[in-house]
């Protein structure tokens, strides 16, 4: 059997391109998929450790559920805010939706 | 540890969030039946349907001792009820700040996403459980950036709601990942089960899982480094929504971070008193030093709530009783002022359309009322006697000083004396300079505006005189975590 520690490295590994992603991208759209990332590497996280470790209740199984639940209900609201400030400006690059700073 | 089984009794913790159901499914009920103009009333509806749960919250909801209830999920205890209480007077005051801001008072939807994220902070100011926890945290979040863009034809306020929920996702998942981590390593989702297996962490893990939760509670709270989304979100967000993140919304934030340490990592209790101080020392120091330059008020306000975030961290670096005690304190009285402060912004921003604080020359002449809350607001914000602003300060410092943080006192007291400076700027502009051109024209204050500044000016002052029975409410909620 594949030992748990490949998961966790390989939910580490997909969390860090993630994070990469949001800090690198300037499209907001690539942003929130960076963030999808991160949130799969956590949920890879959750169903591992319960595969694992943790056979006897639903806690894991239960938890990434909820976190599928909410990244669906954090992309449904965000694309809606994105499609706003795409109407307004004709762009949703990060770095060009600057008009308050400092 | 052990979980009790259900019990009916169970609900009386649950009834001010069942309450706030009911009462946001009333407004969507009178949304669809009223027409335009009679939609304002839905904003007296929302008020007077929390009002309602207040009180039921104090008659039902009243803890006996600290239980777990709903198969762990929730702990009932007297700082969820005191932070429940909190949150509820919040979204009270900001359905009224609200009602006469055409494109926000007048959709229902506003009032239901207000109602649905106070719910979220009643849950996350009482979750014992990391999946109750993540979903509470999110149930707060969603309508808040949702709230925050609420102006889709507004440039600045899209732009708000833009950077709140990708800055908002990121540091959520970030915390998540912390979360996975604590339940992996744990086997439990109980914050009292992960405490317990916490011995048998190695230090860097169970330090490093402390720092991916920080990154997101530090969010919520606006703490330096995580505070660079709070000025462009609270001047481009509507006026009442900005008061309601910067005062709700940071003390869920602040529930939410003391429970979580003190109950999860009473362990590390050498290392994260001192990574906490230094955050708040730099928050105080960056809030006050960038607002000093501030044009727009809004803006300036936003820097002062980073500011304020730290203040209110000195006293939890005390851990101690008397510290939980004073961040409680320190929150109330945040929220009476810094409301104060938005509602007198969002009724002067309704007539004149400008933030800016040259615009407000004169307005003693010109509304002297409306100038006698902002004077009390802010000097409650910059910490003077007799308001409620300083006695919260005192009881921060009292904390840090009797745990032996003399240096971070010595850190917020300079920086109270930069608030100062630039608190009374402001006041200057309202009661020293003059403007001819408006000093005539009418500033107009609605019945729910009045009656909203008015509440909050009369508690400021209330509890600069009378905080004894706040402070001994105070002190039963800490007790609820030691």
């Amino acid at each position: 059997m594949i030992p748990l520690s490949w998961y966790l490295i390989l939910a580490a590994a997909l969390f860090s391109i993630g994070l990469y992603g949001v800090l690198a991208r300037k499209n907001a759209v690539a942003i929130l998929m960076g963030v999808e990332l991160m949130l799969n590497a956590v949920n890879i996280n959750l169903v591992a450790f319960w595969r694992y470790l943790d056979l006897q209740t639903v806690a894991g199984q239960a938890f990434a559920l909820m976190v599928f639940a909410v990244a669906a209900a954090e992309v449904a609201v965000g694309l809606a805010l994105f499609i706003a400030v795409y109407r307004r400006r004709g762009t949703v690059a990060a770095d060009e939706i600057d008009l308050m700073k400092w | 540890m052990n979980i009790p089984a259900f019990q009916p009794s169970m609900y009386l913790a649950l009834v001010p969030v069942i309450s706030l159901i009911v009462v946001a499914l009333l407004v969507l009920l009178f949304d669809a039946l009223w027409d335009e103009e009679k939609r304002r009333n839905l904003g007296w509806l929302t008020f007077g349907g929390i009002l309602l749960t207040m009180v039921l919250t104090a008659f039902l909801s009243a803890p006996a001792s600290p239980s777990l209830v709903w198969g762990g999920m929730l702990r009932h205890d007297w700082l969820s009820f005191t932070f429940a209480q909190i949150f509820l007077f919040g979204a009270a005051i900001t359905a009224l700040l609200s009602m006469d801001i055409p494109a926000l008072g007048r959709r229902g939807e506003a009032y239901i996403l207000m109602l649905v994220s106070t719910i979220g902070m009643i849950l996350m100011a009482s979750a014992a459980d990391i999946v109750m926890l993540f979903l509470a945290i999110e149930t707060t979040s969603i309508p808040l950036y949702i709230l925050a863009g609420f102006f889709g034809k507004d440039d600045k306020s899209t732009e708000a709601g833009f950077k709140y929920l990708l800055f908002g996702a990121m540091t959520s998942s970030v915390m998540l990942y912390g979360l996975s981590l604590l339940y992996g390593f744990a086997r439990t989702t109980s914050l009292e089960g992960v405490a317990a297996a916490l011995g048998n962490f190695s230090p860097g893990l169970a330090l490093g899982t402390l720092v991916l939760l920080l990154v997101g509670f530090g969010f919520k709270v606006s703490l330096f480094p995580l505070h660079f989304w709070a000025p462009d979100v609270y001047e481009g967000a509507p006026t009442p929504i900005a008061g309601f993140l910067s005062t709700a919304s940071k003390a869920a934030g602040f529930a939410v971070l003391m429970r979580v340490f003190l109950t999860v990592y009473p362990s590390l209790e050498g290392y994260w008193p001192m990574l906490i101080a230094i955050a708040a020392a730099f928050s105080m120091t960056v809030g006050n030093l960038l607002a000093i330059n501030q044009k727009n008020i809004k803006r300036m306000l936003a820097y002062s709530s980073i500011a304020h975030a730290g203040y209110a961290l000195v006293g939890f670096v005390a851990v101690s009783e008397l510290g939980v005690n004073s961040v409680v304190f320190y929150l109330g009285a945040y929220l009476l002022t810094n409301l104060a402060a938005f509602g007198a912004v969002a009724v002067f921003w309704r007539v004149t359309g400008t933030d800016a604080i040259a615009d407000y020359a004169g307005l003693s002449r010109r509304k002297p009322w409306l100038a006698l809350a902002m004077l009390a607001a802010f000097l409650s914000l910059a910490g003077m006697p007799p308001f409620g602003g300083f006695i919260a300060k005192v009881l921060v410092f009292a904390a840090a000083v009797q745990a032996g943080y003399i240096w971070l006192v010595v850190v917020g007291v300079l920086n109270s004396i930069v608030g100062l400076y630039y608190y009374l700027k402001v006041l200057n502009e309202v009661y020293h300079h003059r403007n001819e051109e408006t000093e005539g024209l009418p500033l107009p204050i609605t019945a729910p505006q009045g009656i909203a500044l008015v509440v909050l000016s009369l508690g400021i002052i209330l509890i600069g005189f009378l905080f004894t029975p706040f402070f001994n409410l105070g002190t039963v909620a800490a007790a609820a975590l030691f």
